[in-house]
């Protein structure tokens, strides 16, 4: 078995696990749910009214923060300060971390390193970087929001978003294994280039603070709807929700993703420019590749003028974070197969 | 305050009273309106927005600026539409009126909200932190702290003063009138104004770029030249085979170096035989004699232009130049030339057209294809099965008549026009085409004299054809004096952006309350100027640090009295 097959071999391994983390993950929403109705059964209704208090009306960071912290007796240190602390605390029901949650989490980690590990296999057996063609940036792509999220947990409780995660890195990586694989070849010259190991990395990397961004704001709509429902005593059909932070809570971690994202995506944009120059002669053309990027980074910069717009901030902000999602995703994988441009490299 | 008005940040509007509603507003009235309208946020958003989904055409519709041979195709493909779309200039979207109205608009908004700021960040710059809220218990972080016992109330609030400069702070004292039997010390703080400046930095070097891109590049020029290997090019416009210059171009400004094609060589792939046959390096090597200096040689590859003589030379394609020679009957030489074929598959099939006006008894052209190693297919028909000179084969299709350079319209030299032509070989003529390897010559048709496919390298060999054939390499050249002034931009749009991302701006007051009893309460409070997550937890530990501060300070006095 070369390196490659064994690259293939462990690609596949790591989406089989991802899937047993992915039912994890969505054992753990269901359990939300159910410990949610018992709450909600055991408290009777008039618990339910008393629930939005505190947190329905918050917007802003100041307000946000400050909520717990009017008990000015509290010995310092214990002050609800730290941004995961908050994520636990201003759940409308609180909720431990569940067995199936640990798993999952566990689970995720361990496809992530066989995923890793598929991915250095084929760095090698190429000899270079493993991301010139659409199953290699597929695979490294999916690796590196993994990654984000991983290292983004030991920050900042995310665990709830494990489903979304694992679940479109597995779509992802389906389409990649099925429908973009191509065998093991040399670069061409074009590709050729120091900047492609930086400005795909950056641009990947970007991705996946991007894909976590877009989750969170998803989750942020889905909140506020909730959180309207309820003050209005209307039905709430995903109970989850209930065990997730406020929609506000949201908001401010999906705008702190985003404005990472955004930033490694100006870079993405510069590189690119400076290798344009040194590959084609033009920093600049219009190429369609080029075209879709701006359009990207112009979204997001809508987003985040969003965030500072009297009126715009809260789900309308979410909503372009989720337009602007879709572009990365529609760039990657409509852009590179179908559009016609000089960045011709997806090998198929 | 130094945002635009409806900035989530901005006091809330007031009641829409004001004179804009009311009827007779007079010229220069509607000019404030219409430029508050313009500079406020909202617009600046709608703008952006607009001009995301602006670009989205020029990517579905190829553009004469970076696909002009997609844009004829499309008008052959789409003759009712084509023309529509020309109309509102689909095919020139990025240069269009519409795109232009929309990004002049948005940076003209941009400057028109960057101003006012930057007048108000330098006031703020000088200014002295605000005055200590009467209250801060409803305030972000707010904190409370009995102070040790001892503590001097103006001390603790000097202390407090030098642990927040030391963070970085500025700091103003305060002394409160005594209120209600309790005397109030405080010092006032703020920090971050690096935050407002990186966003001022990113705006501007925004219009930077827009300005150095818009008028700079009006003095640049780019140029494309074909080379066979051995041709020399001397950097002058009439050696250009394409050349665009700039609006505000001369030729003077070319300087005439000299640049010589001394070699083309391709790397294949021979080891991984699922990509058997990719070529992994062009290499052109060449020569450079500027005016007065030493001939230097140099190389330039794809991704490694070369910088000569206030140019850079880019190489962007290449393929086979067969040399070909056309005698007359009686064994004159009417033509002789290597002509640039162009690829068109990775086996490097080529296409080419060679031309012969004059000398023989009628005028001549030729359509040929090259295979670097020919192979047949099942039904006969000619592929290359490799694309380096392994079994070079050259193929001709010959018409004779009026090649039609007379009429004044420019020709390309890689196309045939035979609409007034005869074809004399292949197709339905029942003359089979004209098949040579490297060195052989053939009888023209109609005893019109003879072609010859010249060998390039005749002394190898027999089987060996790897230097039978020369190479051409196309290069761009060009000179753009703004580079480096975009570069620098975009360099400082990154810094500030950063910056204004990443500093936070905050305020943090700390209080000293004097109680009748001769106890000492201290507050400590923060505000947060945008987005920042940490102000709680700064807040904290600047409690935290200065209780340490005022317990080791009233230590070191004896202590009176124990708690
Ligand atoms: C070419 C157009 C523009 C682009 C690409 C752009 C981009 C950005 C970006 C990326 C940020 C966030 C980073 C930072 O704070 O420095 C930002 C912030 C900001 N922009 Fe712009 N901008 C544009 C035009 C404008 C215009 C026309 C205005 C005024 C109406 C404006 C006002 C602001 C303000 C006030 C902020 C601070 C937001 C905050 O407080 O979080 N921008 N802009």
């Amino acid at each position: 078995m070369n390196l490659n097959e064994l690259s293939i071999l462990s690609l596949y391994s790591a989406m089989a696990v991802y899937a047993l983390a992915f039912i994890s993950f969505a054992f753990d929403l269901a359990k939300r749910s159910a410990a949610v109705k018992t709450a909600d059964e055991a408290a009777g209704l008039a618990a339910l009214s008393a629930v939005p208090v505190g947190v329905g009306a918050v917007n802003g960071m100041q307000t946000a923060g400050s909520t717990g912290n009017l008990d000015s007796g509290k010995p310092a240190g214990t002050i609800v300060n730290r941004i995961s602390a908050r994520i636990a605390n201003d759940a409308a029901t609180p909720y431990g971390r569940s067995k199936s949650l640990r798993i999952g989490v566990s689970l995720t980690v361990l496809a992530w390193a066989i995923h890793l590990m598929a991915d250095v296999l084929r760095g090698f057996a190429a000899g270079r970087v493993p991301w010139a063609n659409m199953y290699e940036f597929a695979m490294t792509g999916t690796l590196l929001i993994v990654t984000v999220f991983l290292i983004v947990l030991t920050r900042a409780d995310l665990r709830f978003l494990g489903t979304f995660v694992t679940g479109m890195v597995l779509v992802l990586l389906g389409i990649a294994a099925l429908r973009f694989y191509v065998e093991v070849a040399p670069l061409p010259p074009a590709l050729q280039s120091a900047w492609l190991v930086i400005h795909v990395f950056v641009a990947s990397l970007g991705t996946g603070f991007f894909a976590l961004g877009f989750a969170l704001s998803v989750v942020q709509l889905l909140q506020f709807r909730r959180e309207a429902l309820v003050a209005t005593a209307g039905r709430v059909r995903l109970r989850f929700l209930a065990t997730l932070p406020s929609a506000a809570t949201l908001e401010n971690l999906a705008y702190r993703v985003h404005i990472i994202g955004f930033i490694l995506w100006t870079f993405t944009l510069m590189a690119g420019s400076i290798w344009a120059e040194k590959a084609w002669g033009r920093y600049w053309g219009w190429d369609t590749k080029e075209v879709w990027t701006f359009i990207i980074w112009t979204i997001y910069a809508g987003y985040i003028h969003a965030r500072a717009t009297r009126g715009w901030r809260g789900s309308r902000s979410a909503w372009l974070a989720i337009v602007g999602f879709s572009a990365v995703m529609f760039n990657f994988g409509v852009v590179n197969v179908f559009f016609k441009g000089l960045h011709a490299y997806s090998g198929l | 305050m130094s945002r635009p008005s409806d900035h989530y940040d901005s006091p809330a509007p007031a009641p829409a009273s004001d004179d804009v509603t009311q009827p007779r507003l007079g010229l220069i009235g509607w000019l404030r309106w219409f430029w508050r309208q313009l500079t406020n946020m909202r617009t600046a958003l709608f703008l952006l927005l607009l001009l995301a989904i602006a670009a989205v055409p020029g990517s579905l519709v190829p553009q004469r600026s970076s696909d002009p041979n997609g844009v004829t195709q499309y008008f052959a493909d789409n003759p009712d539409l084509a023309p529509v779309l020309d109309k509102i200039q689909a095919f020139d979207v990025y240069s269009s009126a519409w795109f232009s109205a929309i990004y002049l608009l948005l940076f003209i908004s941009l400057i028109g909200c960057v101003i006012p700021r930057t007048k108000h960040h330098f006031q703020a710059l000088r200014a002295q932190p605000p005055r200590t809220p009467a209250r801060l218990v409803r305030l972000a972080g707010f904190t409370e702290r009995t102070a040790p016992a001892g503590t001097d109330a103006a001390a603790a609030v000097d202390s407090a003063r030098s642990l927040l400069k030391k963070s970085g702070y500025r700091v103003a004292l305060f002394d409160s009138a005594p209120r209600g039997g309790s005397r109030e010390f405080s010092a006032s703080a703020e920090r971050g104004y690096l935050r407002e400046t990186g966003n001022l930095v990113f705006h501007f070097a925004l219009v930077g770029i827009l300005i150095t891109v818009g008028f700079g590049s009006g003095f640049g020029f780019s140029g494309q030249r074909v080379l066979v290997e051995g041709q020399t090019f001397v950097n002058t416009l009439l050696a250009y085979d394409s050349f665009s210059p700039g609006r505000f171009f001369t030729d003077s400004s070319l300087e005439p170096y000299k640049l010589t094609l001394d070699d083309f060589s391709v790397t294949y792939e021979t080891q991984n035989l699922k990509a058997y046959g990719q070529a992994i390096d062009y290499s052109a090597a060449v020569s450079v004699t500027r005016r007065g200096e030493a001939l230097q040689t140099g190389v330039v590859k794809v991704n490694a232009p070369m910088r000569t003589g206030g140019t850079d030379v880019y190489l962007l394609g290449n393929g086979y130049a067969p040399s070909i020679t056309v005698k007359d009957p009686n064994g004159v030489v009417v033509f002789t030339d290597a002509v640039p074929f162009l690829p068109q598959d990775a086996n490097l099939t080529s296409l080419g057209v060679i031309k012969v006006p004059d000398g023989l008894s009628e005028q001549l052209g030729m359509i040929g294809f090259f295979y670097p190693t020919q192979a047949a297919s099942s039904t006969g028909a000619f592929y290359s099965s490799y694309p380096d000179l392994e079994y070079p084969m050259l193929t001709l299709n010959i018409y004779s008549g009026d090649l039609g350079l007379n009429a004044g319209v420019p020709t390309s030299v890689y196309s045939l026009n035979t609409d007034k032509m005869t074809r004399l070989t292949g197709g339905k003529t029942g003359v089979k085409s004209l098949e040579l390897k490297p060195g052989e010559t053939q009888q023209l048709p109609n005893g019109l004299g003879s072609v010859t496919f010249n060998d390039a390298h005749p002394g190898a060999a027999a089987n060996d054809f790897s230097g039978s054939v020369l190479r051409f390499a196309s290069f761009d050249i060009h000179h753009d004096p703004t580079q480096v002034w975009v570069l620098s931009f975009a360099v400082l749009a990154l810094l500030g952006l950063l910056t204004s991302l990443f500093v936070p701006r905050r305020r943090v007051w700390v209080k000293a309350i004097e109680h009748d009893d001769g106890t000492l309460t201290l507050e400590y409070a923060g505000l947060a100027r945008g987005e920042d997550p940490a102000l709680e937890a700064a807040v904290t530990d600047i409690a935290d640090r200065h209780g340490r501060l005022l317990v080791s300070s009233t230590s070191a006095v004896p202590a009176t009295e124990q708690n």
